[in-house]
């Protein structure tokens, strides 16, 4: 499983409220809260991204709000994954669950700069700028955080694995 | 191996003996939340996984609070899809507008006894963490978490780090635990307690009221920590006496106390006599300045309740200051009593006639401005003090209006001055 995709790079604590203000809350559609994201800090960013692409954060990524909102709209605009040096605890959490891959990787966050082209190999945690050559390791997910990214989020995961009613 | 106060909680509703930071375990929780922004997806999903019915209906909570009174049509439909889950479910604890037990989620659950020294709280909404100033651990995840703990009752959590915060002495006048709380994200930063635990200690503790320590743990999020937890003492039980009588009565709490030397990632010293007033400036709750260092900052609007300081306390706070007083022509003063007590209780006090009379408008209990519902949005370029939670960009508005968070007295006094400034400053220019 891997990611490939152009760049779009932005600064430390990117909040829940500008990947998706809360004034779009009243609806919880995915394709809705797409053309929204990220529009308080970057208004052309849904113009501007492709099925595939890559966001690449500073520290404490995701932080604010519990709205599982943030990941699906980042994750219904097309994105495949977000790297960044650290991820806000709750903002991972919804992630996971939601299917959207996110990468640990100061280094990588660092080195990689803006419109770069860059691919990332999941199973190895391996990411690579095409752009400037560079390439980073982050660390990678364990087979069962894979297996629910895989499965499109915990509830495609667990689903089968719930006991009949009786 | 010792454990935190946190790590012990964790460990007695996962079945365990011990645990370690890191470990990855599954715990039994005693209550969960939802709220009307994370509540309909989660029935969606709660659906998807074919789960019969919610695991136990006296341990979901259900509180319709952040675009209720509803503001417009879908936000109407998200709540009906939650009254008719709600009755489906015969949930129990689900707080219809109007209800007597009504209001904003983190002032209610408390005042309402559904939560205890203890417990293992979980809430779709960041700001669950409130509840560990009863010695409760609680705290945020989403919708997807919420439609899972529902169905079974559980849920998966890492063990976290903590950071020991050792508190000595008492506040100088007109300080407040909104003060202690922003001056430690001024110190830490938004990140500083990242997945890890805030834990409270030392005989400062003693100083604090129940209402100071649910401020106190309600932005522990606001350093990026896991939960915000306080010791349990007479004042926690007091607490529980009044508010959850049955459970009081039952014996139904646990005290824990963390080890001596339980490994604690670092342990920061704070003496109470210290902590200034204290604002943080937009765009992030760590940019704290010391009011009176600053220079003159107008204002056009004022918001006083929210989660973290809507309770009575803050409304005989800011009644005080402002009895007798007008709000300075030009800005809005907007107070959101927390619940449908503090609002029935502020009317028999008098405040709500204090307010009025000053020149305030006083709301139904909402979350509304807090993060932009309704009921006092923000235009471009405006500027407000809230003792809300978050100033982020466009938090209560327009992408270029300005949220600066503070504790009650200095938003109240704001209001009067129509310029960010202290109590103080109020007897002085009269």
């Amino acid at each position: 499983m891997n990611a490939s995709g152009k760049v779009f790079k932005y600064g430390a604590n990117v909040d829940t409220d500008v990947i998706i203000p809360a004034r779009y809350l009243n609806t919880a559609d995915p394709s809705e809260l797409a053309k929204h994201c990220m529009e308080d800090i970057d208004a052309t960013f849904v113009d501007r991204v492709s099925v595939g692409d890559i966001i690449v954060g500073g520290p404490n990524f995701g932080c604010g709000s519990s709205r599982e909102h943030a990941p699906v709209a980042i994750k219904h605009s097309g994105i495949s994954c977000v790297i960044a040096p650290s991820f806000a605890r709750i903002f991972y959490r919804n992630a996971i669950n939601m299917g959207l891959a996110i990468l640990e990787c100061a280094e990588a966050a660092e080195g990689i700069e803006d419109k770069d082209r860059v691919e990332v190999d999941f199973s190895t945690g391996v990411i690579h700028d095409l752009t400037n050559g560079k390439q980073f390791t982050a660390k990678p997910f364990p087979d069962f955080i894979r297996k629910i990214i895989e499965a499109d989020g915990l509830v495609g995961y667990i689903s089968g694995k719930i006991p009949e009613c009786k | 191996m010792k454990m935190t106060m946190t790590q012990k909680i964790l460990a007695s509703h996962a079945g365990l003996d011990h645990v370690v930071p890191g470990q990855l375990i599954e715990a039994k929780l005693d209550l969960i939340l939802g709220n009307d922004v994370t509540t309909p997806p989660a029935i969606d999903i709660f659906q998807k996984t074919c789960a019969c019915g919610v695991f136990d209906r006296s341990k979901v909570a259900l509180v319709p609070d952040h675009f209720t009174p509803n503001k417009d049509i879908k936000s109407a439909e998200h709540c009906k899809k939650i009254r008719e889950f709600a009755r489906d479910q015969k949930i129990e604890n689900y707080f219809e507008v109007g209800d007597p037990k009504m209001g904003v989620e983190h002032v209610i659950l408390p005042e309402n006894g559904l939560v205890a020294p203890g417990d293992a709280i979980i809430g779709a909404d960041s700001h669950t963490c409130t509840y560990g100033a009863l010695g409760a651990f609680a705290t945020g995840v989403g919708s997807t978490d919420l439609a899972c703990a529902m169905a079974t009752g559980q849920t998966w959590f890492r063990v976290p780090e903590a950071i020991s915060f050792r508190l000595t002495g008492s506040f100088l006048p007109g300080v407040t635990g909104k003060d202690l709380i922003l001056h430690i994200i001024g110190m830490i930063g938004v990140d500083g307690a990242l997945y890890q635990s805030m834990e409270f200690s030392g005989p400062g503790v003693a100083n604090l009221s129940m209402a100071d320590r649910l401020t106190v743990c309600n932005m522990a999020i606001e350093a990026g920590g896991k939960n915000g937890i306080f010791p349990v003492d007479e004042q926690t039980i007091e607490y529980i006496k009044t508010f959850a009588p049955e459970r009081y009565a039952r014996g139904d709490y646990r005290i824990f106390e963390a080890d001596e030397d339980a490994g604690y990632e670092k342990t920061i010293d704070i003496d109470l006599a210290t902590v200034p007033l204290t604002v943080s400036f937009p765009h992030l709750p760590e940019n704290t300045r010391v009011v009176g260092t600053f220079g003159e900052v107008k204002i056009d609007q004022v918001v006083i309740g929210s989660c973290t300081n809507g309770r009575l306390e803050d409304l005989r706070l800011a009644a005080e200051i402002l009895s007798g007083q007008k709000v300075r022509k030009g800005v809005r003063c907007i107070i959101l009593p927390g619940s449908q007590r503090v609002w029935k209780e502020s009317l028999r006090e008098g405040l709500l006639e204090i307010f009025a009379d000053a020149g305030c408008i006083v709301s139904a209990p909402t979350c509304g401005p807090c993060l932009g519902g309704h009921m006092g949005i923000l235009a471009e370029g405006e500027r407000c003090v809230s003792t809300t939670n978050r100033n982020f960009v466009g938090r209560m508005g327009h992408p270029k209006s300005e949220v600066y968070l503070s504790g009650v007295p200095v938003a109240a006094a704001s209001a009067v001055l129509g310029r960010i400034g202290a109590p103080s400053e109020l007897s002085a220019e009269q």
